[in-house]
């Protein structure tokens, strides 16, 4: 009830404010609307009329009492106009100028008419143009409609209400979000509300003890709005005062010159002391003062000597045709006896101070968590090396094959996901069907490859390399013919749409927990298959001693041939994976393939657990690295190839180093 | 020698062949050098299927002169000495009369200098980063003032952005492009502290952290936007990341100046609608003249789904300037036509009519879309014709040069000293 | 000492004649100095092979000789190319700055013309700051002394880490490549001072001088020829004494090379030193032909093609590293020349642009399986230089290496 009581108040108020302005405004709409013919335009769209040249022009800066005409009409279909404009929906019939909600019917568009709510006609694109109010615009509404939408049986408007200010939080909403709050019956919504209330008091509250009791609640909030809210409060300026610093200005701290937060020249600036001398200006005033080829009696042509050119400025100062230079004395001059401070903008010094407290708290919870999040971000990265590496470590590492081709590899796990994507459209049913034939077309070509080539190579390493590469550059040319050089889209089901989020600090996107959980998996696998089954046995026999192994009746072509397509059906999967977070391209492999070796020689070759270490070793660098140098992405990586190097120089073997017979050499 | 020439051209037929052959030779050869391997074939091939159309097009209207038109396509293989090798090759070995090609301006840069030593004629299509006005180029691009400028006042004026991400990848065009947006948004008012600038390698995927730090960047109150010179498939991933983040474009806006209707092809933009792009064109430009071109576009290509994007209708207009131009020049000399190029107008595909300046850079309306579901743009502001600026107004080294073929003779006109800085470029 | 050398190396004084008959023809037929049958962009391209071949000399020494699968000579090419590129932009800048700043009503300071020198480089990349790096760009001497100096340097440095620490075989290749990766990555950043991607470009303008590119393009493809021919002897002049035989024998069983006595890691250090040196002058010749320098031309990518020359051509034989490179190269200008005719199987046209590198690729594959002599194979035919068959079995212990020659020895 009293809040029905409320909303009528202010729209009366607001009612009043705008007759004046309306009535202005409407006339000359009048007298065109007349010259033409008397038709009697609803109230609304008079409305609509008397600002009709705002809502065209359609810009923020303008836009603003268009809004204000619409929200303050007091008419039933204030909220329905500014919804209808906000969606995009609003549309303007050129022939006489009326604006409707338009929706396409069919080959044509039904209008509706905003007063009466009732479709009025129905006529082609032609004779209709669409407002499009752009997204600043569309969150000016949004704050137009808040005061509508707060109380709104629907709770989706009225959470749609509650982002809206968030964005565009004002002091005038301050009490009906107030208001609101008492009548909220949905917990979540409330305390949101709850939330917001506070954080609207702490910027626009008019009573210290109220914002001071709102700055002290949330310390300790992660939230970026909070800091968002705080921050101002503490934000500075630096200003110069003559002599002592007057009591009303709230001082954050006093400045020493020469300091690294005020240099003196900073400082100087701050003065109003004739301006430093600079080589510019310098020359230019040099310039100006050539008198029959030379400058205060310097020729012109020893002017290419600095020290020639201050003398013949301190002659033509001393003859005066310059106006004199500030001196190093007229800085010192000038700089003395004033003193310079940081100033907050926000008079208060108890709010300040307690803003103060509240962000150091929440500063160092958010150190804290980021740190935590940089973990997350750098186990991300190592996973995703790790699973690009696995093939390898087991094609490298437990069998001594260069693959250069492995990138292709992965390329051909990502296009098979894209070309499964095609037939199947569901992107669940599609993603769990890629994994099985990725493994498979990859298993295929691997085997196939190992039969062709490898095999005849498997006493010359070097060689395999340079006939790997061959393979790679030529697959790449042929997916580059097959799918074209343009990127194709590899979507991940909804469910991995999303991001895992902790707080504002910490989050982490859903695919990347997904490829997390994966390298796991195959982690597991691969050890399951080393360990445990025949297979493995088989390989681990041929690796250590072929000879011996075929004595022992095992056939090592065929355990050749199996292991090899292993570890190229991992890098299938691991293509369909990396495809679901980054750009299938054909160019998506050579991304991965040096770091993937790296990773596998870092980590220790033949050795499952030395990769894991690897990979997560390379991604914590790279991590850190971007960690002290954010604005620079290639310096993280070019560092830590250098730290690998020079990793390398003291374990040649690896982290993890095969000892005795199974070491080879 | 006849005998020895055609021998040389059957076994090294490469380059090996030259004669001096007057201008007017039919058929009039023009040069394609785009990327049709490597990693800027990307984008290149369609621009080389483009000219095939164009040409194709235009020898059906009765050709030029009297004469078919013959495209001469070469393939730099994105390496960009080879650019400069190719268009050589182009010049004194197939002599042709005009050269449509480059993406990137380190391609350019490298072919420069042989055009301006051989007096060729290139038509350059991409957005770049001005500071650049080469006798022998056109630039049917946008220059930072037709696209970046504009972008940034939008994000200002009409979204409120305080706060500043520039995301771009390593190399001269984000370099540059950002160079010139801090120095104007500090002009604006927007302090150094609020202006965060990163710079990722071409093809990064890993995007995470980056979209963390932006994310971040909003803590002190004030509203952020990203504007982004992210080129080419690296933008997948970065979308990818900022769709998952929930990062909506009502909290963020990003703007992008490399982004079209190609790049998002690969992506599913259902997350991203409302994210915007500059550009001074859009496929979704509602008017008759871009319907016709689309249809024939596809018609050309044999595919319906195949889009169209900015780098394209600029080789649609450079190129029938160039027709018009040697028309009215009655000759495709290099020199007459260059002369015959300036002021001429040609209608955009958005409406209006280009108009090419004395400085090489066209007359064009800028165009801001956002991102819709289907992957095209919905263009909500078109402003008026804007003349393109080689050297920028919001650096001080720049600021005072000027660039006028026509009265100046000059590219790099210093307005200060009242001389010509130099009459070739800056490689 | 000579004598003997050229005596005992009969190829060598085959190698020199046919270039020099190669030299003289090219001249003649060029548009500088002749009939002009061949064009000023193909000079600069066989100019360009030449170079090339030189760094597959070098990548023969290393690989066919010494068994190092070095896959960063190409960054050491493209580090020479960098240091003579800084001179020829700083002076080519200074001689335009100078110009224009003549024209100013009052003379500039050495400082002024600096500084416009700065913002004319690095305008492009938004800065107008010479890095330290540029320190010696004003002097051509310096600079030509960087042009090895700086390879040889980083080769020794990093050689001497990675043989100490005993990295042989396919580790070593794939450091080598790391190291390369790093070199192009950290010159990709802008903050390297190199101008990023942009790299150095003009190259091919010489400051001071006026002639046009037609004779330019004729003397350095005659500095070319002569740095390979010297190049040439030198490699030569190595492999065949008694360092040579060393070397080859680390190649074919390290440890009992080292057994005998020979510091194995000493001669490697040597040769991989040299061979980065050449390389330096190599691409120091190469990019003022090509016009532009930059990171990419030095990724990784680059040094497997390298080797891949030197496969095809054959290893072990320095002949064979320059046919292989001169044979590649061509081949690759002429289909990426879009001259290749198209060929049409009637239910698909087969376009070279787009199906060269799968040939390629597969190219790279069939030699390594069928021809691992490579096309320098070829000779043996015809000198009837027969290899014992010894059924796939190898000779030593060591499973890397090529060995068809010294058998018959």
């Amino acid at each position: 009830m009293l809040k029905r009581l409320l909303v009528v108040v202010l729209a009366m108020f607001c009612l009043a404010t705008q007759v004046v302005a309306q009535d202005a405004a409407t006339e000359p709409t009048n007298e065109t609307a007349s010259e033409t013919e008397a038709v009697a335009l609803g109230p609304m769209q008079e409305v609509l009329q008397s600002v009709s040249e705002l809502i065209v022009d359609s810009s923020r800066r303008t836009i603003q009492p268009a809004i204000d005409a619409v929200a303050g009409s007091g008419l039933d279909a204030a909220p329905f106009v500014l919804e209808t404009w906000q969606a995009r929906d609003m549309w303007q019939r050129i022939s006489d100028g009326q604006f409707f909600k338009a929706v396409k019917a069919g080959d044509g568009y039904a209008l509706t008419d905003f007063d009466t709510g009732e479709v009025v006609a129905t006529v082609t694109k032609d004779d209709i143009e669409q407002i499009k109010p752009n997204s600043g615009i569309q969150g000016l509404i949004g704050s137009a409609l808040v005061a509508f939408q707060l109380n709104d049986p629907d709770p989706a408007k009225r959470r749609e209400a509650l982002a809206s200010l968030e964005r565009n939080a004002s002091e005038d909403l301050l009490g009906v979000l107030r208001a609101s709050i008492d009548n909220e019956e949905d917990a979540d919504i409330r305390a949101r509300k709850e939330r917001l209330e506070k954080l609207i008091t702490i910027t626009y509250g008019t009573d210290p003890a109220n914002r001071i009791a709102a700055i002290e609640s949330v310390a300790g909030n992660l939230d970026v709005a909070v800091r968002g809210a705080l921050n101002p409060l503490v934000a500075t300026r630096i200003m110069a005062f003559d002599g002592a610093i007057p009591d009303d200005v709230n001082v954050a701290r006093e400045l020493r010159v020469g300091s690294e937060a005020l240099s003196r020249e900073e400082a100087y600036a701050l003065t109003d002391g004739e301006p430093l001398l600079t080589d510019d200006a310098l020359r230019g005033l040099l310039q100006a003062n050539i008198v029959d080829g030379a400058v205060g009696g310097v020729p012109v042509a020893e002017l290419s000597d600095p020290e020639r050119r201050v003398a013949a400025f301190e002659a033509l100062e001393a003859a005066g045709t310059v106006p004199p230079a500030a001196t190093e004395d007229d800085v010192d001059a000038a700089l003395d006896g004033k003193v310079f401070a940081a100033v907050y903008s926000e008079p208060n010094a108890d709010v300040t101070d307690a803003a103060q407290s509240a962000l150091t708290a929440i500063e160092t919870k958010v150190g804290l968590f980021q740190i935590f999040d940089l973990g997350l971000d750098a186990l991300s990265l190592g996973s995703i090396y790790f699973l690009a590496a696995i093939g390898l470590a087991i094609t490298f590492g437990v069998m001594g094959v260069i693959n250069m081709a492995h990138g292709e590899f992965i390329m051909m796990g990502a296009y098979t996901g894209y070309v499964v994507q095609q037939i199947v459209p569901n992107h669940t049913a599609s993603i769990l069907l890629a994994i099985p034939l990725a493994f498979a077309v990859t298993f295929a070509a691997g085997v196939a490859m190992e039969r062709l080539v490898i095999r005849y190579l498997y006493n010359r390493p070097l060689e395999t390399l340079l006939a790997t590469f061959g393979i790679s550059i030529a697959l790449q040319q042929l997916a580059k013919n097959i799918f074209g050089t343009q990127a194709r889209p590899l979507t991940s089901p909804d469910w991995l749409g999303g991001a895992w989020v902790m707080n504002d600090v910490v989050s982490i996107s859903t695919v990347r927990i997904a490829i997390f959980v994966l390298a796991l998996i195959f982690l597991a696998v691969f050890l399951f298959i080393m360990k445990r089954t025949r297979l493995g046995l088989e390989t681990r026999a041929v690796t250590q001693n072929r000879g011996m192994a075929s004595a022992m009746g095992i056939n090592p072509e065929r355990v050749n041939m199996l292991t090899f397509g292993l570890g190229s059906g991992i890098a299938g999967i691991a293509g369909v994976a990396i495809g679901l977070y980054a750009q299938v391209t054909s160019e998506i492999g050579q991304a991965y393939i040096v770091q993937s070796f790296m990773t596998v020689v870092v980590g220790g070759v033949g050795n499952i657990w030395g990769t894991l270490l690897g990979a997560g070793l390379i991604g914590i660098l790279q991590k850190g690295i971007e960690w002290f140098n954010p604005s620079n992405t290639l310096a993280a990586q070019t560092y830590m190839i250098i730290f690998i190097i020079i990793f390398i120089q003291f374990r040649p073997r690896g982290i993890i180093a095969l000892k005795g017979r199974a070491a080879g050499d | 020698m006849k005998f020895v020439r055609t021998l040389l051209a059957g076994t090294v037929a490469a380059a090996a062949m030259t004669s001096a052959a007057a201008a007017q030779d039919c058929p009039i050869k023009v040069g394609v050098l785009h990327s049709l391997s490597g990693t800027m074939a990307i984008s290149e091939t369609t621009l080389k299927d483009t000219m095939e159309m164009l040409v194709a097009a235009q020898n059906e209207k009765g050709g030029l002169l009297g004469c078919d038109l013959e495209a001469v396509v070469v393939d730099p293989a994105s390496d960009w000495p080879l650019f400069a090798e190719k268009a050589r090759e182009l010049l004194t070995v197939h002599e042709v009369d005009v050269i449509f090609g480059n993406w990137t301006s380190v391609s350019r840069k490298s072919v420069l200098p042989v055009i301006e030593e051989l007096n060729g004629l290139l038509f350059y299509p991409v957005q770049y980063e001005g500071e650049e006005s080469s006798k022998n180029v056109f630039y049917t691009g946008a220059a930072p003032n037709q696209q970046a400028i504009p972008a940034t006042d939008y994000f200002l004026e009409e979204l409120g952005v305080e706060k500043f991400a520039l995301l771009g990848t390593d190399y001269v065009y984000p370099r540059t492009t950002n160079n010139i947006l801090e120095s104007y948004l500090k002009d604006k008012g927007i302090a150094q502290e609020d202006i965060f600038v990163n710079y990722t390698p071409f093809g990064h995927s890993d995007w995470s952290k980056i979209v963390a730090d932006v994310v971040a960047l909003g803590a002190d109150g004030k509203k952020v936007g990203v504007i982004s010179t992210i080129n080419g498939d690296a933008n997948i991933g970065f979308y990818k990341e900022l769709a998952a983040a929930g990062i909506s474009a009502d909290d963020i806006p990003v703007v992008a100046f490399s982004v079209g209707e190609e790049e998002l092809a690969g992506l599913d933009t259902s997350n991203l609608v409302g994210h915007l792009a500059a550009w001074n064109y859009f496929m979704s430009a509602d008017t008759e003249a871009n319907a016709e071109f689309i249809a024939a576009w596809h018609e050309f290509i044999g595919d319906e789904a195949r889009v169209t994007n900015d780098p394209m209708e600029a080789h649609y207009i450079g190129f029938n300037m160039w027709v018009n131009a040697a028309t009215a020049a009655g000759t495709t000399d290099v020199d007459a036509v260059r002369e015959a190029m300036w002021g001429q107008e040609f209608p955009n595909l958005t409406g209006g009519t280009a108009v090419m300046g004395v400085n090489h850079h066209l007359s064009k309306p800028v165009l801001i879309g956002e991102i819709l579901a289907d992957g095209q743009f919905d263009i909500i502001s078109e402003t008026d014709p804007v003349p393109g600026d080689a050297w920028t107004d919001y650096l001080p080294e720049s600021a005072v040069l000027e660039s006028d073929w026509k009265d100046l003779q000059c590219g790099m006109y210093n307005t200060e000293t009242q001389t010509c800085v130099q009459l070739t470029s800056n490689y | 000492m000579q004598r003997s050398f050229l005596i005992k190396n009969p190829s060598v004084m085959i190698f020199l004649a046919v270039l020099t008959v190669f030299t003289i023809l090219v001249t003649f037929s060029s548009e500088a100095f002749g009939a002009g049958i061949i064009s000023t962009s193909f000079v600069k391209t066989l100019g360009k092979t030449l170079c090339l071949a030189l760094i597959a000399v070098a990548m023969d020494l290393v690989w066919g000789y010494a068994g190092i699968l070095s896959l960063g000579h190409f960054a050491f090419f493209g580090l020479g190319g960098y240091m003579i590129g800084m001179w020829l932009m700083y002076e080519r800048t200074k001689e335009i700055v100078a110009t224009s700043m003549a024209q100013n009503p009052i003379p500039p300071t050495a400082q002024e013309v600096v500084d416009g020198i700065g913002t004319q480089i690095f305008g492009v990349v938004g800065s107008s700051e010479f890095p330290v790096i540029w320190f010696f760009a004003d002097s051509l001497f310096m600079q030509l002394l960087l042009v090895v100096a700086v390879p040889g340097v980083l080769a020794f440095v990093f050689g001497w880490l990675a043989f100490r620490s005993r990295v042989t075989g396919v580790y070593l290749s794939i450091l080598t490549q790391a190291m390369t990766l790093a070199l192009s990555l950290y010159l990709f950043q802008n903050d390297s001072g190199l101008r990023g991607n942009n790299g150095l470009s003009g190259l091919q303008n010489l400051p001071g001088v006026t002639a046009s590119q037609d004779y330019v393009s004729i003397w350095f493809f005659w500095a070319s020829a002569l740095a390979l021919a010297l190049g040439y002897i030198f490699a030569a002049w190595i492999v065949s004494g008694k360092f040579g035989s060393v070397i080859r024998g680390i190649r074919d069983n390290e440890a009992r090379v080292r057994f005998l006595g020979y510091s194995v890691e000493g001669y490697k250090l040597f040769l991989f030193t040299v061979t980065a040196m050449i390389a330096g002058v190599a691409g120091a010749l190469y990019y003022p032909q090509a016009g532009i320098i930059n990171p990419a031309e030095i990724a990784p990518i680059a040094s497997i093609y390298l080797a891949v020359w030197v496969a095809i051509g054959g290893r072990g034989r320095l002949y064979g590293a320059v046919l292989g490179a001169v044979f590649v190269s061509l081949v690759s200008t002429y289909f990426t020349g879009g001259q290749a005719p198209d060929i049409n199987l009637g239910f698909y046209r087969i376009q070279w642009v787009d199906w060269w590198t799968i040939l390629l690729g597969l190219s790279f594959v069939l030699v390594t399986l069928f021809a691992p002599k490579g096309i320098g194979g070829l000779f043996d035919l015809i000198a009837e230089r027969r290899t014992p068959d010894r059924h796939g079995a190898d000779l030593g212990p060591d499973q890397g290496s090529l060995r068809e020659r010294e058998a018959e020895e």
